[in-house]
């Protein structure tokens, strides 16, 4: 049998070589459509237009970054049509994924550049460092700064996928010494999609690429640049232990009742009320749970600064305490300052002769 | 750092040394005060006094009947007002949190729909008594800058405090900001002003029903 040719083959023939018709292509739509939130009747429109997709070309570069981003997109526990979609773009180069090495990989790159100028999205991994000359990560004798540049200015859209890449992540982390930043701190003149996470959930970016396919731009985004579909609501807003927090019962301890009787883990240091993802409505592991769903409250990996957010541990409402010797210390100066202040106006009334008070 | 980790954190220390520091001057310059010698034997025995001292505190929560017809709905706003505040301060689950984690004090705290009413009440009452004092002419007249700003630091962390549990206006953390700022302005200006009374009120009704036991007046 010939293998189809991928420059000329459409999402739906793809499909249904992998069995899968018209009907599961609706279905996936229609699923998608609900997930981005848009109208139903958009439904039949995306798979038409899905149907009818050519391959879109994508240039991934990894840069300071654990992998762990790439690895979640990879393990996705699901073989349905996200990931038929994922391999129905055209990773055109992605140094991890990618046989070629060396001087092949680097021509492999001009080679995708040249070919899809002005058309292809750029999916970026991890912070770009920028202390002396961006000398902390290169590739191919080049800084990744120098390549984002490059590479951005001609692309469709760039997809900042991870904290990493939206943020400067943990690179950034104090005292950051790669001087790190993230994709929007570079980028101008072309436009970025965040898609923060430690790593960020998977559905998004393949729901970020199906918008993308099926009506040729980017969905709609908020202030930061996330997608407001999934980014729109905090944690805290679709968490299922809401209900306890607004009954005001908490979790004390990771083994108390409360933890067993699953009440909300706000006082354990959960920062879902300030962290805005889609973990509780998506979940992970094919939608089987998220963080809050194990028993541990959520860090706020997708937020900026959250590495140095302060301890994991510690509740949003609570501060960092004066101690007591501060505090004792303060109570001294004070009484020390009123005292002084006090025995000045005793010997002014001394002087002056004025009325001692009742 | 984040303004909501500058909050929690340097703000939060910092106003809570400057209000420790001011209330131990305001009580040292208080106690350090030069006080009229005692010619006259006291009408009442030491424990005598002591008991007259608690007395006055608790009756003077209540309005004296001459009184009662122009002042009873001034008492009752206040009373709303400081019950309201207290179910607030010391009910709600991220205060004690907050408590707990200072001081090491804990104890089991009110549902959330119970604090929100009890702030509701408190904020209208605030807001009843602002504009008693200011259409009353006597009032009017008394009130001074120092009044306005105790008003205003305490409306706004119970504003703050009613919008950051509805999350209706403004994000999470940006409200969370708002309000610790908000109490932490308060916790700088409470030993400087008439917000002075919320350590000095029961102290200094007891001292003042003891000096009443000792001169023979009615408390």
């Amino acid at each position: 049998m010939t293998p189809p040719d991928p420059t000329t083959e459409t999402l739906g023939a793809a499909l249904a070589r992998h069995g899968i018709g018209r009907r599961g292509l609706l279905r996936f739509a229609m699923a998608m459509a609900a997930s981005l939130a848009l109208p139903p009747w958009v439904a039949p429109v995306m798979a038409a237009n899905l149907a009818k997709a050519k391959r879109c070309p994508v240039i991934w570069l990894s840069f300071q970054n654990c992998t762990g981003c790439l690895e979640t997109l990879l393990q996705s526990s699901r073989p349905t049509i996200d990931s038929i979609l994922f391999d129905f773009i055209s990773l055109d180069y992605q140094e991890t994924l990618m046989a070629a090495a060396g001087s092949a990989a680097e021509a492999t790159l001009r080679d995708a550049v040249a070919a899809n100028k002005g058309g292809y999205l750029l999916a970026i991994d991890g912070s770009i460092p920028t202390r002396d000359g961006g000398v902390y990560a290169m590739t191919g004798g080049r800084s990744n700064r120098s390549m984002l540049e490059t590479l951005a200015a001609d692309a469709k859209a760039v997809l900042a996928i991870g904290t990493c890449a939206a943020y400067g992540g943990i690179p950034k982390a104090y005292p950051n010494p790669t001087g790190a930043v993230g994709v929007e701190d570079l980028v101008s003149g072309t436009p970025v999609v965040n898609i923060p996470g430690c790593p960020p959930v998977p559905d998004v970016l393949s729901g970020v690429l199906v918008h993308f396919i099926s009506f040729g731009r980017l969905p709609a985004l908020d202030d930061r640049g996330r997608p407001l579909a999934w980014f729109g609501t905090t944690i805290h807003d679709r968490c299922y232990r809401r209900a306890f927090y607004d009954q005001g019962k908490f979790a004390q301890s990771f083994d108390d009742e409360g933890a067993r009787q699953g009440w909300c883990l706000f006082e354990l240091g959960c920062k879902g009320p300030i962290t805005h993802n889609a973990c509780a409505s998506l979940k992970w592991n094919g939608g089987t749970s998220f963080p809050i769903e194990s028993g541990h409250g959520c860090l706020g990996c997708s937020e900026p600064e959250f590495w140095d957010a302060g301890s994991f541990y510690t509740s949003l409402s609570g501060g960092s305490p004066t101690g007591w010797r501060n505090a004792g210390i303060a109570a001294a100066v004070g009484l020390a300052g009123g005292a002084a202040a006090a025995l000045s106006a005793r010997r002014r009334t001394d002087t002056d002769g004025e009325e001692m008070p009742p | 750092m984040t303004l909501l980790e500058f909050a929690r954190g340097p703000a939060l220390q910092a106003s809570a040394l400057i209000m420790i520091a001011g209330i131990a001057w305001r009580l040292a310059g208080i106690l350090l005060l030069r006080r009229r010698p005692r010619y006259a034997a006291s009408r009442h025995s030491a424990a005598g006094r002591m008991g007259r001292g608690a007395f006055l505190i608790l009756s003077r929560l209540i309005p004296r009947p001459t009184f009662r017809p122009r002042i009873a709905v001034g008492v009752m706003l206040s009373a709303v007002f400081h019950l309201g505040l207290a179910v607030v301060v010391f009910g709600g689950a991220p205060h004690i949190l907050l408590i707990h984690q200072a001081t090491g004090l804990t104890w089991p705290n009110l549902p959330k729909g119970l604090v929100v009413i009890a702030s509701g009440l408190t904020l209208a009452a605030m807001i009843a008594l602002m504009a008693r004092r200011l259409t009353h002419p006597v009032l009017r007249l008394l009130s001074t800058a120092d009044d306005h700003v105790s008003w205003l630091l305490v409306f706004l962390p119970v504003l703050t405090g009613i919008l950051l549990s509805g999350e209706t206006i403004g994000d999470y953390g940006s409200l969370l900001t708002l309000h610790i700022l908000s109490v932490e302005a308060l916790m700088i200006w409470l030993p400087f002003g008439k917000l002075m009374h919320t350590v000095l009120v029961f102290a200094g009704r007891w001292t003042m029903g003891v000096n009443f036991a000792r001169k023979g007046a009615a408390t």
